[in-house]
């Protein structure tokens, strides 16, 4: 006899036997199990009867996971770390960009012209490459040290659980799997990371919602975007001793706007592509633990910030030179740049964002850290603003919020360019590491164009409404 | 292991090799490096019990650990050496049981059924004993060097619940180390039991779940006669006969393709 028939053998026999065992094998195989295990426990634990064990646990769960302030404390929370973000990174922003753009900018030119280094070569290493890392450093590090080690610590302590437990039964009733908001949460520091962790979710086509909706969670390549955004064009609309915290909820509006997406893309998905079933699963809510304060704030700093500032230091240096490559090549006269922008302009202006942020977003598909630096670097190069910068293709000197927001002016951008702008980096593809993790994880083509158009379509149709009402307004 | 190699290695451990000082002083952190190695160490268990800190703790890598369930879904691997001894550990997501419905059960279910660790240690929730319990039976099933590495329980005693780790160990037949791993209390014992296993040291006895049913306990034997034939070599026969008998769509699988058959032993 083959092997091959012999494998066969083997499962009619065993299919056989299943029939005349019965149905309530498993369950048999399961009691045995669970009454062992339970037999073994009995005699070796021993309860005190002082107190009730995890007394604390369930008073503090109680109020956390209940239903009326369950939801409103998460989002004080989350108010909390963006407000401290905000506000503890201008400053630390501040010093690092004039110590890297300002004072070694320029020195670090002179040392290359010094060893007479060509000067087409040193504009495209110095002021294409060095300096799109050096914005990437100044404009990120400081809000990746201040969020990333508050939120592990409220990872530590066992915090997200119980966000999924309260939304649980909003996913629910979009017809996705509750531990969606899990994976959900993961892809607040990266979506790449948000969509390897769908794994946990057993139905695959639960989990395939989970990946198509994971992009509406901003990630950390989003936030400094937001944060800075806001507080231009946000926070400028009230007092100062305001701003910051107006700024904070402008971008929890933002963040929460995208948990509302997720349900409303999960709820339609569930009633057209991808219909069935909600698979029932238990979430356990781990005890609290006293987060261990060092050595969170050690491995968030190594682990996180320096992981994300490290890639976004790779990606930036490539960035920097096709920034300044196509600031400074000229077809009849005009950058590519420009042919670019001017040609786009129109169309953009229907959604209420420019030719500038057009541009920037193909040239950032690689990474979201390096969408505000390169529209800020093409409209100094696109208006030829020389008092911000040395010329097309560099990335000027920026020194406070007050300078940026001169730019921004000087570019034409309104209140409503800022307001879609974040809009459009809430709803927009995600980066090229997340649209290959998707399609390593499915192996589909058509669900990774799928997660990748799908918010492209949304986010230019928010845009374009939102424009639609500003004008109506104003 | 034959008795010679047993020997050997007994003969070069120095006499102050039970000393806990020393132990630890023996433990060589490795990372990532780990060409060449000696045994194979797998860490499984419920999900949030804490093998990534275990994990962190031997290897001296800093994988990201966090207090939910879930947070591991792929295997990590990490090596260290103790008393020149090369051992590969791999961190396994955490799951209830070994039923494998998702992704992730999958995992660690196909790494302690085809990749034939020589320890496997399973680490468990003090505080959380009974619920535990159902993954290490079902592990001790496929695999007879287990040890019960029982973590958390400083929260255990907090929470007023004590653990008698003695007559544990002797019901399930397997070493049971009591750890506290954030603090990284306990794990002098664990490492020193992980070698003595691997290396033949202590051998255990674990129990076995015997059925009630006369009918099922045939139903397997014949089962078991058909496997011999067509794998000789594939250990756990009774465990593949019974997940046959269930019906479980990715051993049956396995047969047909012949997966099963590449198994070392």
């Amino acid at each position: 006899m083959d092997s091959k028939s012999n494998r066969e053998k083997i499962i009619s026999e065993a299919n056989r036997l299943r029939w005349e065992l019965g149905e309530n094998l498993y369950d048999t195989l399961m009691e045995t199990i669970y009454n062992n295990a339970s037999e073994i426990a009995n005699k070796a634990v021993t309860y005190s009867d002082k107190k009730s064990p995890f007394s604390f646990d369930r008073t503090l769960d109680k109020i956390l996971t209940s239903k009326y302030f369950g939801i409103p404390i998460m989002l004080m929370m989350l108010a909390f770390v963006f407000w401290l973000t905000i506000v503890g990174a201008n400053y630390p922003s501040s010093i690092l960009a004039s110590f890297l753009i300002d004072f070694l900018h320029p020195e670090l030119k002179n040392i290359f012209l010094s060893f007479n280094i060509p000067n087409w070569l040193v504009g495209l290493l110095i002021d294409g490459g060095y300096l799109s890392c050096a914005w990437v450093v100044s404009v990120m590090l400081p809000p990746m040290a201040i969020f990333f080690p508050l939120f592990t610590l409220l990872e530590d302590f066992g915090y997200l659980p119980r966000v999924a437990f309260n939304l649980d039964a909003i996913y629910k009733k979009a017809g996705a799997h509750g531990k969606q908001a899990l994976t959900m949460a993961m892809g607040f520091g990266c979506n790449a990371a948000g969509i390897i962790s769908t794994r946990i979710i057993d139905s695959p086509r639960e989990r395939l919602i989970a990946i198509i909706t994971n992009n509406f969670s901003l990630c950390n390549g989003r936030w400094p975007t937001q944060i800075l955004i806001a507080t231009v064009f946000i926070g400028s609309l009230v007092p100062a001793y305001l701003a910051g915290f107006i700024s904070a909820l402008a971008v929890i509006f933002i963040a929460v706007l995208g948990i509302i997406m997720s349900f409303i893309v999960s709820w339609a998905l569930t009633k057209t592509l991808l219909k069935g079933e909600i698979s029932a699963f238990s979430l356990e809510l781990p005890p609290y633990r006293p987060p261990r304060i060092l050595q969170t704030l050690y491995t968030s700093l190594i682990d996180r910030t320096i992981f994300v500032l490290w890639r976004a230091i790779v990606f930036s240096f490539p960035a920097g030179l096709v920034i300044w490559l196509i600031s400074n090549i000229t077809i009849d006269g005009i950058s590519l740049a420009n042919h670019f922008i001017n040609f786009f302009n129109p169309v953009a202006l229907i959604f209420g964002l420019n030719g500038v942020i057009f541009l920037a977003y193909i040239i950032a598909i690689p990474a979201n850290e390096l969408v505000l630096p390169t529209i800020l670097m093409l409209t100094v190069s696109h208006l030829g603003l020389n008092d911000f910068g040395a010329g097309s293709g560099v990335l000027f000197e920026l020194e406070s919020i007050e300078d940026t927001a001169k730019i921004f002016q000087a570019g034409g951008w309104t209140l409503l360019t800022g307001i879609n702008l974040m809009l459009f980096s809430l709803l927009h593809n995600p980066c090229s590491t997340t649209i290959f993790t998707i399609y390593k994880e499915t192996k589909s083509w058509k669900w990774t164009l799928v997660s990748t158009f799908l918010p492209i379509i949304l986010g230019l149709l928010v845009t374009f409404i939102v424009t639609k009402i500003y004008y109506l307004v104003h | 292991m034959s008795f010679q190699e047993q020997k050997l290695s007994n003969n070069i451990q120095p006499d102050c090799a039970n000393c806990p000082i020393h132990n630890i002083g023996n433990l060589k952190k490795l990372g990532i490096n780990m060409d060449d190695f000696d045994f194979v160490v797998a860490l499984a268990g419920n999900p949030n019990t804490g093998k990534s800190t275990v994990f962190n703790y031997l290897t001296g890598l800093r994988q990201h650990t966090g207090n939910w369930p879930g947070k591991t879904v792929t295997r990590a691997e990490g090596g260290f050496e103790y008393h020149n001894k090369k051992f590969k550990i791999v961190d396994l997501p955490g799951t209830y049981s070994l039923l494998s419905t998702s992704v992730d059960e999958e995992v660690a279910r196909d790494f302690i059924l085809f990749g034939q660790p020589d320890v496997t240690v399973i680490v468990a929730d003090a505080t959380r004993l009974e619920r535990n319990l159902n993954l290490t039976l079902q592990i001790l099933e496929i695999t007879d060097r287990v040890i019960l590495c029982l973590n958390l329980i400083d929260e255990a005693q907090r929470n007023g619940i004590t653990i008698n780790e003695r007559i544990l160990a002797k019901e399930l037949g397997i070493p049971v180390i009591p750890t506290v791993a954030r603090s990284g209390r306990g794990i002098d014992d664990l490492l020193k039991m992980i070698y003595d296993i691997a290396i033949g040291n202590f051998k255990t006895k674990p129990i076995k779940l015997k059925s009630n049913s006369e009918e099922l306990n045939k139903a397997i034997d014949e089962i078991v006669g058909l496997i011999s034939v067509e794998f000789p070599n594939l250990p756990n026969k009774r465990w593949v006969a019974l997940r046959l008998l269930e019906g479980d769509q990715s051993i049956i699988n396995s047969i047909l393709n012949g997966e099963l058959g590449n198994i070392k032993i």
